[in-house]
């Protein structure tokens, strides 16, 4: 099967791209090799051509939580997002400690979603997410786990967490943490500060999360093994990576769209909607996240979708879960940075499609010749409003609901196969 | 042509003082000193909300605001329905929108609401069409409190508190009465000061228009009056203080501490008192204590309260 998409815009320029049985053949300057004969050709004019996209960090609540969003729904839109590859959180019910729940979950994904996006489940790493003993961590990648993850449910314990990275390690597993003290602020509901103190809710410091990101730092250097840290939110945390960059730790971090676009400021009115874990931070921790992804500080973005029904997020600021979605919207949000002149399309490329698979050794499309024809085609003019009539997640909490995006992905190839 | 220069009252709710103006302020303590007068009378009752209803929903304990409210409602002639949160679906499970939804299919006028959770009556007061007095949310605010606290002053001061200094004593970081107290004291010409220990001491309160103290000596000199705040004894717990008896050596509104402020500054507290750790039991009944005068003060003013939201 050959296929030839011409005149698409890439870094700037018009190419063509060819493709034969599921790899890229070459991509050239637009028009410099006519399409063969036996090619199938589809003209790209006005679109931005880009690799498919890798999301390290989702939620895709199943087993368990199917109110919220299931495989299916999760993968449709990660499709609909521009993304050929998601790797979901273990914080399902049951969580996904042992093999047969890593066999369920892509069972459900090669059955509504055979040619893709690619379900990459990430094991739970220690038994029901309870940091008191390790999970089956050589079974679990056997099963087809790609990384290893606490998720949401932090390691206070130091030695379990040094031998759970030890361990996966052996097994080529990275540990991906979401960094938290869970003694500092229990309860908090948002970020502290000015703004907590004049809502009077209960804030978390960002000492909160950079003392968990410093001793995972601090593991990684000393034990010479790779530590990726989940969704930084703050310049602090940021700052201690760095530091630890420089010293050759073998630290690789993400952030999340809210963190580059959004504040506590939003938390006005007891605003559910935006609460999240780790919370959205001061503008200027907001500005330093931007600047942490442009040099590459901070490695990659993902979403950390978090669905969930309106039952659950319409509640008072304290009942109602954390967590935002963020597959449908993603790629948009990060296109109003390059809009904006923050980022860059190569940005885009490197933080979003490129990194990501590379710390987690993922299959990505360089557009080398061989390499999987991932690729979608971006329409940045589309204008669309997020509702949960536009997105394809069953779930639409997220505080953009009921606003104008400017650019959505509206072709997705994965392995030559075109889904829409 | 005649100059309208009558007032309007144009709030749905009453949900934190910082939506009044000076002249909403005004004019609900002038008409709550008009309702301290029927308070006086042999017959205290006034037909004004006849057929009117309100619902008294507390889902936190309560016993002075709770009766304060019935007791308003029932001498201006309204209907008042008390629920709490035992003995209500609260303790089903329900959510705050389903009671909500559900008392408001019964149309009442006025739902009044105390609740843990800053923000729980704005969260009712965008879901229903019916007036919420906010009753107290979780450590954000309780307007009626600092209304009533204003009212009491100004039975001693006079309408305007230009020139007077107030200090606020003891847990302001977890209370309600602090905030709405600072906002209401600002907008009437008084200056505010809070002193407490930096654990109990909000985070950003160096942006909010008030001097701050940790010694408590320091925070009383040329103060016009002192409101102490209730030691919620959770904050021990919480590690926030090493004991209540060092609490009570360092922040005790004693009578010698008192002789720092000027002669015959008034004391406050809004209930309930932790005699002998925020105040002294000799103080608590001076004659410069506006206790029970605030207790008094609340009526009138949830009574002006009702009136403006069930008759807008």
């Amino acid at each position: 099967m050959k296929f030839c998409l011409t005149n698409a815009r890439h870094l700037g320029c018009d190419v063509d791209l060819h493709i034969e049985d599921g790899k890229v053949v070459t991509m050239t300057p637009a028009g410099r090799i006519p399409p063969a004969g036996d090619e199938a050709v589809e003209d790209a004019q006005g679109l931005v051509l880009l690799p498919g996209l890798t999301d390290c960090h989702v939620h895709l609540r199943e087993p368990g939580f199917e109110w919220k969003e299931d495989i299916a729904s999760g993968l449709e839109a990660a499709a609909h997002g521009g993304f050929c590859q998601v790797m979901c959180m273990p914080n399902t019910n049951p969580c996904n400690d042992t093999a047969g729940v890593t066999y369920l979950m892509l069972a459900k994904a090669q059955k509504s979603h055979p040619h893709g996006p690619r379900l990459c489940p990430v094991a739970a790493a220690s038994l029901g997410l309870k940091s008191q003993t390790m999970a089956p961590l050589g079974e679990l990648k056997e099963a087809g786990c790609v990384a290893v993850s606490n998720d949401g449910r932090p390691m206070t314990n130091t030695e379990l967490m040094r031998r759970t990275m030890e361990y996966a390690h052996d097994l080529g597993l990275v540990f991906t943490d979401h960094c938290e003290d869970l003694q500092l602020a229990p309860g908090y509901l948002m970020n502290e500060g000015a703004v907590s103190g004049e809502l009077g809710v209960m804030g978390q410091p960002v000492v909160g999360e950079a003392l968990q990101v410093a001793r995972d730092c601090m593991l990684a250097e000393y034990l010479g093994i790779p530590v990726h840290i989940a969704h930084v939110s703050c310049k602090l945390a940021a700052d201690v990576i760095a530091w630890f960059k420089s010293r050759g730790a073998k630290v690789t971090a993400e952030t999340c769209p809210h963190y580059l676009l959004l504040d506590e400021t939003l938390m006005a009115g007891y605003n559910a909607w935006a609460k999240v874990n780790p919370p959205l931070r001061t503008p200027a921790d907001r500005e330093a996240m931007v600047k942490a992804v442009k040099d590459g500080t901070i490695d990659i973005i993902v979403t950390d979708h978090a669905p969930h029904a309106d039952l659950d997020k319409d509640q008072t600021l304290d009942e109602a879960p954390n967590g935002h979605t963020g597959l449908d919207l993603s790629l948009s949000l990060i296109w109003s940075l390059v809009r904006d002149g923050a980022l860059d399309e190569a940005d885009v490329v490197r933080l979003m499609a490129e990194k990501p698979a590379e710390i987690f050794s993922l299959p990505v499309n360089r557009f080398n010749p061989g390499d999987p024809a991932d690729f979608i085609l971006f329409d940045p003019s589309l204008e669309w409003v997020v509702s949960p009539e536009t997105v394809y997640s069953k779930s639409c909490n997220t505080p953009h609901r009921g606003k104008l995006l400017q650019g959505r992905c509206v072709h997705n190839w994965i392995g030559g196969v075109k889904l829409f | 042509m005649e100059k309208d220069n009558r007032y309007l009252w144009k709030h749905k709710d009453l949900l934190d003082v910082t939506q009044l103006s000076r002249e909403d302020a005004d004019h609900l303590l002038d008409l709550a000193a008009s309702f301290q007068e029927i308070n006086r009378r042999p017959v205290k009752k006034v037909p004004t909300l006849k057929g009117k209803s309100i619902i008294l929903f507390f889902a936190e304990n309560s016993t002075r605001t709770k009766t304060s409210f019935d007791i308003a409602g029932k001498r201006l002639s309204a209907d008042t329905h008390a629920l709490s949160k035992s003995g209500s679906s609260i303790n089903k499970g329900e959510s705050l929108k389903d009671t909500g939804q559900t008392l408001m299919a019964m149309n009442p006028d006025v739902i009044v609401i105390r609740h843990s959770s800053s923000g729980a009556a704005e969260y009712l007061a965008k879901l229903l069409p019916c007036s919420i007095v906010n009753a107290g949310d979780g450590w954000h605010a309780h307007p009626t409190q600092a209304l009533l606290d204003s009212f009491s002053l100004r039975q001693v001061w006079g309408p305007s508190f230009e020139g007077k200094t107030l200090l606020i004593l003891g847990d302001i970081a977890h209370s309600r009465v602090a905030r709405s107290n600072l906002y209401l004291l600002n907008l009437l010409g008084c200056k505010v000061r809070f002193c407490g220990p930096s654990t109990l001491l909000p985070p950003g309160i160096d942006g909010w228009n008030c001097e701050v103290y940790t010694d408590i000596e320091e925070a009383l000199k040329g103060v016009d009056a002192c409101m102490c705040l209730r030691l919620q004894l959770e904050r021990q717990e919480a590690g926030l203080l090493p004991d209540l008896l060092e609490y009570s050596r360092r922040y005790c509104l004693t009578r010698e501490r008192l002789n720092l402020a000027k002669p015959g500054a008034k004391v406050l507290h809004p209930g309930p008192m932790n005699r002998g750790l925020e105040i002294a039991d000799e103080i608590a009944d001076c004659p410069d204590s506006l206790v029970l005068d605030q207790v008094s003060a609340g009526v009138a003013v949830r009574m002006a309260v009702l009136y403006l939201l069930a008759t807008r």
